[in-house]
């Protein structure tokens, strides 16, 4: 396989993970698990609530930074990072 | 002094920034005018991108929309959100490598075909302008309320600002002058939040207040909201379901995709010097868009609860019309808070039932305008807060403007027509283009055809339903080719304008909806606005189907995309 073939398999896999991620915390936990979530109470938040107005948007933020970081480290690995 | 005069002072002083900005960095060439030259840092360039996209939706009507749909408002935080996370790992880094001014351009080279170009540059511009018109009336809105002068007169100044800076300056100087808005604008936003939270839960961070006690009780400030909606026959604030859960989906989808597709703001990922900033710049953009997002749901439920205990200060005890505060007088004059006293006992009921309800007009969007009056804040404040919606309304008109006009002048123009125009006729054709959108805009701001929230989610349901799924494709399936991604996008947005009108109306004129905008009417049970997660469903079928039954794309293109797929190898954004 070749360096760019590789480094775009590692790109592919590392996306699906975090779209994986993505998906849980917004429309698995916020909207289609919302109900038993709400069961569990985490300080004045029902935890499906909470998810829906407040979690999934941090676990946004952290979760373009991982990949950018990540794909920080496979462009160097892969050698094709910009000069 | 008074309100008037502190308005005056603190949106003028305001203006006078965003005027000096756009002379300060005045654009020479084609690159600083299309892209800053492609050298703005990917902080910077993320804060730029956050007043870009915050609008006048953010920034006056959402809260207000969820302070009344309670959980089901998380669509809009979720959907104008989760987008910048498709964004960042779908589209930004591989459009910056390929190292152009505009979105159609894209398509154009990826699909080796004019054709395809043209129609990308139809979808940008139908979606774009519908975008426009609404915040041009936001404009008009907002400078008529606070200047107190005509909506028309309001909207004319409105027009001449926009103009003055989108046109002189370009890109450079509206990227400078959106840091700028946005400074105005989260200031103007979380001032009002942290002194409400403080009032109510003595935590001062809105985000943690939303989810603490009551000041001096040891009830939970959302179950005394649940409590209190409950009593008076409403839905709970934390539980209420928007329609479906499936319609909630399609609903969160269609703005995600739209985010990713909206042409305005995947232009600001081509103003930052390498790829690797293009992905990390997504992330700036939302932790800007974050610090708003996260406060909007403290701001929608304190001010809910602020106008349920401003009606009933005690339980079975409403408040007395002649006692009412001076801000619901304000708000009467306006026509958006009305109250019909049924039962001649002087005082408000203000009850979920029709029949014996007497606040009979409370418009959504008065909420973020009004909460520092109901919650007796310093006039400074208020003046702070007409500058913020302001700021959100005049940024995001200005980059989309932006976007508008270079799909027509290098687009159209110098891509297709005339592709001998030198630069500085180039710069000229895109001046007059963005003078000429302002125009139409402001026209139909002027007469504004029954357009309201809906237009803004028909915007970003037909991003959604053509663009992103051609760019996507494009980076990501070698085979797809010019057929399919032109069938594609135009499936895509015929089915998604479709749907919207035959339940909203052609062009929205609602006597024309024929089959009306009933729910038993709608697909799945999902709501027009909804509409663009199914639309792009369809762009990728038509798509996949029509490319298999279709050549395959020419092995430079197959060179192309490969080349965009790895980082090494770019330079600053290029002209042909």
């Amino acid at each position: 396989m070749s360096k760019n073939a590789s480094y775009w398999s590692a790109n592919l896999k590392l996306v699906a993970i975090c779209m994986v991620i993505w998906f849980v915390c917004s429309y698995l936990f916020g909207i289609i698990l919302v109900e038993p979530l709400n069961n569990i109470q985490i300080g004045g938040y029902k935890l499906g609530f909470w998810f829906a107005q407040q979690g999934s948007i941090y676990i946004f933020v952290a979760l373009i930074f991982f990949y950018a970081n990540r794909m920080g480290k496979l462009d160097r690995e892969h050698g094709v990072e910009e000069d | 002094m008074t309100l008037q005069s502190m308005t005056y002072l603190v949106v003028g002083f305001t203006f006078a920034l965003y005027i000096g900005i756009a002379i300060w960095a005045r654009a020479g060439s084609t690159k600083e005018f299309y892209v800053a030259g492609g050298g703005i840092n990917p902080v910077a360039n993320g804060m730029a991108t956050a007043a870009d996209w915050m609008s006048a939706a953010s920034f006056i009507s959402m809260a207000g929309l969820i302070a009344f749909m309670g959980y089901g408002g998380s669509v809009f935080l979720m959907g104008w959100t989760g987008g910048y996370v498709l964004l960042a790992m779908l589209l930004a880094p591989y459009l910056r490598k390929f190292g152009k001014f505009t979105v159609p351009e894209f398509i154009g080279d990826r699909y080796y075909s004019k054709t395809a170009r043209i129609v990308a540059v139809l979808c940008l511009i139908i979606a774009s302008v519908t975008y426009v018109i609404g915040q041009m009336k936001g404009i008009g809105v907002a400078f008529s309320r606070f200047l107190e002068v005509d909506y028309d007169v309001g909207l004319a100044v409105g027009m001449g600002i926009v103009f003055f800076y989108a046109v002189m300056g370009g890109m450079k100087g509206i990227t400078y002058t959106q840091i700028a808005q946005y400074c105005v604008l989260i200031l103007a936003y979380t001032i009002p939040a942290i002194f409400i939270s403080l009032n109510l839960t003595g935590n001062p961070l809105p985000q943690l207040g939303l989810g603490s006690t009551m000041a001096g009780s040891d009830v939970f400030l959302l179950d005394k909201l649940d409590q209190v909606l409950r009593d008076t026959g409403f839905a709970e604030y934390t539980t209420n379901v928007r329609l479906s859960a499936t319609n909630m989906f399609m609903y969160t989808m269609s703005l995600m995709i739209g985010t990713a597709g909206l042409p305005h703001v995947i232009i600001r990922f081509f103003t930052v010097p390498k790829v690797k900033d293009a992905r990390s710049s997504a992330g700036w953009a939302l932790v800007f868009i974050a610090i708003l997002y996260t406060t909007a749901p403290s701001v929608a439920a304190m001010a809910r609860l602020n106008l349920m205990s401003t009606i009933e200060p005690t339980p079975g005890e409403y408040m007395l019309y002649d006692e009412r505060p001076q801000w619901i007088k304000n708000w009467e004059q306006t026509g958006l808070l009305a109250f019909e006293d049924k039962n001649g006992d002087g005082r408000i009921q203000y009850t979920a039932d029709a029949e014996t309800n007497e606040m009979t007009n409370v418009d959504r969007d008065i909420m973020v305008l009004a909460n520092p009056e109901i919650a007796n804040l310093p006039n400074w404040v208020i003046a702070l807060v007409a500058a913020g919606g302001l700021a959100a309304a005049l940024s995001t008109a200005a980059g989309l403007l932006l976007a508008i006009s270079s799909a027509i002048s290098h687009d159209l123009l110098k891509g297709v027509f005339r592709p001998d125009i030198t630069e500085k006729q180039e710069l000229l054709a895109s001046r007059l283009a963005m003078a000429g959108a302002i125009a139409v805009a402001g026209y139909l701001g002027f007469n504004p055809p029954d357009f309201a929230a809906g237009t803004v989610a028909l915007a970003f349901g037909l991003a959604a339903s053509s663009i992103f799924p051609a760019l996507m494709m494009g980076i990501f399936y070698k085979r797809m080719n010019k057929e399919g991604a032109i069938a594609g996008m135009i499936a895509g947005i015929s089915v998604t304008l479709f749907y919207v009108f035959q339940h909203k109306g052609i062009m929205f004129v609602p006597s024309t909806a024929f089959l009306g905008d009933l729910p038993e009417n709608w697909f799945l049970g999902i709501e027009p606005n909804a509409f663009g997660a199914v639309g792009a469903v369809f762009n990728f079928l038509v798509a996949f189907a029509v490319s298999r039954l279709t050549a395959s794309p020419p092995e430079h293109i197959i060179h192309l995309v490969e080349d965009i797929r790895v980082p090494a190898g770019a330079g600053g954004a290029q002209a042909h």
